[in-house]
């Protein structure tokens, strides 16, 4: 028996059933529908079950293959973690917008053509806003605007993309795109937007941190993986994506040393993860491919294992910046273990999810002549251990003691984080079922007695570099502020352009328009002058003088006609 | 502090000695092995004896301290955004 049942119907129907219930019913309601969306997911049939006609288009609804197949599982498992992450919530709002925001991602990996990947890519943009705005500060509504116009944004960018490629190719089938025409172009920037590339990346920094504390476990799943999904199927193998994947991995754990807010280091590290998996794509053989996308799935549990630790400090201590916290191990000791397997997983250590997936990457760029893009992804790799797996962990619940004592975090919390950790410890040991569900075959061990110590050496010698600057004073206090990033070109420098630019030509205008008006005044007085009721244009005429007209009219026909 | 509280791990340095002393031990253990264990090597640099423990100290001091000098051009107050 095969299962056709199109995945995101059963998100979007639970989200209505989640709007007109409450309390206890909800708490099952919310939990059964990853559950039951993961049945069907094991009885659904492969290739494209559910196609149809419109107008012009031929539309795909529903195209299983391995590709899609697996991030519809993790999706799967995302919406699980966050959904008993966030039960103790009651705010229906942020409930809704979750699921509904999972369902559409899952929707969007499901899309065989790029109409409906664009329908349900701009319902993740306007599902997902509500978790920024459910934090009901000034700043987050703000916020929560930027983010919503540059997801849309994306969204307009995409649809003109495939709007164009349509008329040079005439199909809107998702399949390979690749950068040969201008609609590729445009159909690579939008996915560019989401997949956070350098300098579009800001909206993540900004929104993530700024969502609430069981809203971010949604976002960090969702929209970058939905975009390294997209650049998967649609442009493996594009050269280019190889550099800005370096890049990508290697500028924001420099922000992520500064930061503050720990929450935001955590972006930044995403958009370093990230990094790792477009590099993955652009170099595009079967290993490089596998390890992006296993480097996906193992990425969205420990991303979403570490934001739900945070999150736990935040919604018990009400605090998240690294300069108010510390010593915590106390308070919330299984949080800190959590945290510590989460951090981990993140940085590669043997025997955790992200070591059997993110080595593929590495390993392919040694195979296919990439040394220099090889020495960034190491330098990355060791980064991300400096501030991912030792910084987090270190300045919530070591360092020195803030002197907050505040409850272990709720059940339900702890019980999501426990489940995360022991699917990142279960990748790690045991890769296996992940390995088969890979898009190609897999030729690949990580546990080599050779790469597990190479492995090890980078990784300690990192915690002795962080040792040695702690000790030695060299190593940067935590300090209040905000760093600028990218987001200055909108938030400072447009606004104060277009202050300049009114201030420039206001004046200009005024005058322009000032002379116009008193031109056209003058006219109005003129006209007046003469048509008003007291000018000689605007008298009634006596009878007499339209008859002397007539008869003048009349007089000159008549000297005409005599003269001809 | 309040004396009555229960005393933690790490509120005892020596805890914390034993653990620094643990990662310089763990450490000098993994350069020793590379000269047991044979690393399959695609690039003449990474056959280096502790290549990959002496790449990832560099890595991350040069990271921390450039990061301490990007600060310098990049922080500004936390209201930056909020003042029009």
């Amino acid at each position: 028996m095969t299962s056709s049942l199109a995945p995101f119907l059963i998100f979007y129907v639970g989200a209505g059933l989640a709007a007109i219930t409450r309390g206890r019913l909800r708490q099952v309601l919310l939990m059964a529908i990853p559950l039951v969306g993961g049945i069907n997911l094991f009885y659904l049939g492969r290739g494209d079950l559910v196609a149809f006609g419109l107008f012009d288009y031929d539309l795909i609804l529903l195209r299983v293959d391995k590709l899609s197949f697996l991030f519809s599982i993790v999706f799967h498992i995302a919406a699980f973690l966050g959904i008993v992450f966030a039960l103790h919530v009651k705010d229906t709002t942020q409930h809704v917008s979750g699921i509904l925001y999972a369902g559409s991602s899952i929707g969007a990996v499901f899309a065989g053509d790029l109409i409906t990947l664009f329908i349900f890519w701009e319902m993740t943009a306007i599902t997902s806003v509500f978790l920024i705005l459910a934090r009901k500060s000034s700043r987050s509504q703000a916020t929560a605007m930027r983010y919503l116009i540059i997801q849309v944004m994306s969204g307009v960018i995409l649809l003109a993309g495939v709007l164009v490629r349509y008329q040079q190719t005439g199909s809107v089938e998702f399949t390979f795109i690749g950068l040969d025409g201008p609609g590729g172009a445009l159909i690579l920037l939008a996915f560019g937007i989401k997949a956070a590339f350098p300098l579009l990346h800001s909206w993540l920094t900004d929104a993530y941190p700024e969502a609430t504390p069981t809203g971010t476990i949604f976002l960090s799943a969702f929209t970058t993986k939905l975009a390294v999904y997209a650049l998967a199927r649609g442009f493996p193998g594009t050269e280019i994506l190889i550099y800005v994947g370096a890049t990508m991995t290697a500028f924001p754990i420099f922000y992520a040393v500064i930061e503050n807010d720990l929450r935001k280091v955590l972006s930044y590290s995403l958009i370093n993860q990230v990094g790792f998996m477009v590099t993955g794509i652009g170099i595009g053989t079967t290993l490089a491919l596998n390890g992006a996308v296993s480097h996906a799935f193992a990425h969205i549990i420990y991303k979403a294992l570490l934001f739900m630790s945070m999150g736990a400090v935040l919604f018990r201590t009400g605090k998240i910046n690294g300069t108010d916290l510390g010593g915590l191990y106390k308070s919330m000791p299984l949080t800190s273990i959590f945290c510590i397997v989460g951090a981990a997983s993140i940085s590669a250590f043997p025997l955790f999810s992200g070591f059997v997936a993110k080595s593929m990457v590495l390993a392919a760029a040694v195979e296919e002549g990439h040394p220099i893009v090889w020495m960034v992804l190491l330098f990355a790799s060791a980064g991300v251990f400096h501030h991912s797996g030792i910084k987090i962990p270190f300045f919530a619940f070591f360092a020195h003691d803030s002197g907050i004592r505040c409850k272990e975090a709720p059940f339900n919390m702890l019980a999501a984080m426990a489940v995360a950790a022991f699917l990142c410890i279960a990748i790690g040991v045991y890769p296996a079922p992940l390995y088969s569900l890979l898009p190609f075959e897999v030729n690949f061990d990580p546990y080599t007695a050779g790469h597990v110590l190479a492995q090890a050496q980078l990784l300690f010698f990192s915690a002795l570099a962080f040792t040695y600057l702690k000790l030695s004073g060299l190593y940067p206090p935590e300090m209040v502020g905000v760093n600028v990033d990218a987001e200055w070109s909108y938030r400072r420098l447009l606004p104060r352009a277009v202050s300049a630019f009114i201030a420039t030509f206001g004046p200009i205008d005024h005058a322009v328009r000032h002379l116009a008006m008193r031109g056209t005044q003058r006219v109005i007085v003129w006209i007046f002058r003469h048509h008003g009721p007291e000018g000689v244009l605007a008298a009634t005429m006596p009878s007499g003088a339209m008859v002397l007209g007539v008869v003048s009219v009349l007089a000159i026909f008549l000297l005409l006609y005599f003269v001809s | 502090m309040n004396s009555k509280e229960k005393r933690y791990i790490f509120d005892n340095p020596r805890n914390v000695k034993v653990l620094i002393y643990a990662l310089y031990v763990v450490c000098a253990v993994l350069v020793g092995l590379d000269f047991v264990i044979h690393r399959h090597s695609e690039y003449a640099l990474e056959a280096w004896y502790g290549f990959y423990g002496i790449y990832g100290f560099v890595a991350c001091v040069f990271l921390v301290l450039a990061a301490k000098e990007m600060r310098k051009i990049v922080r500004r107050r936390e209201t930056y955004y909020d003042d029009k």
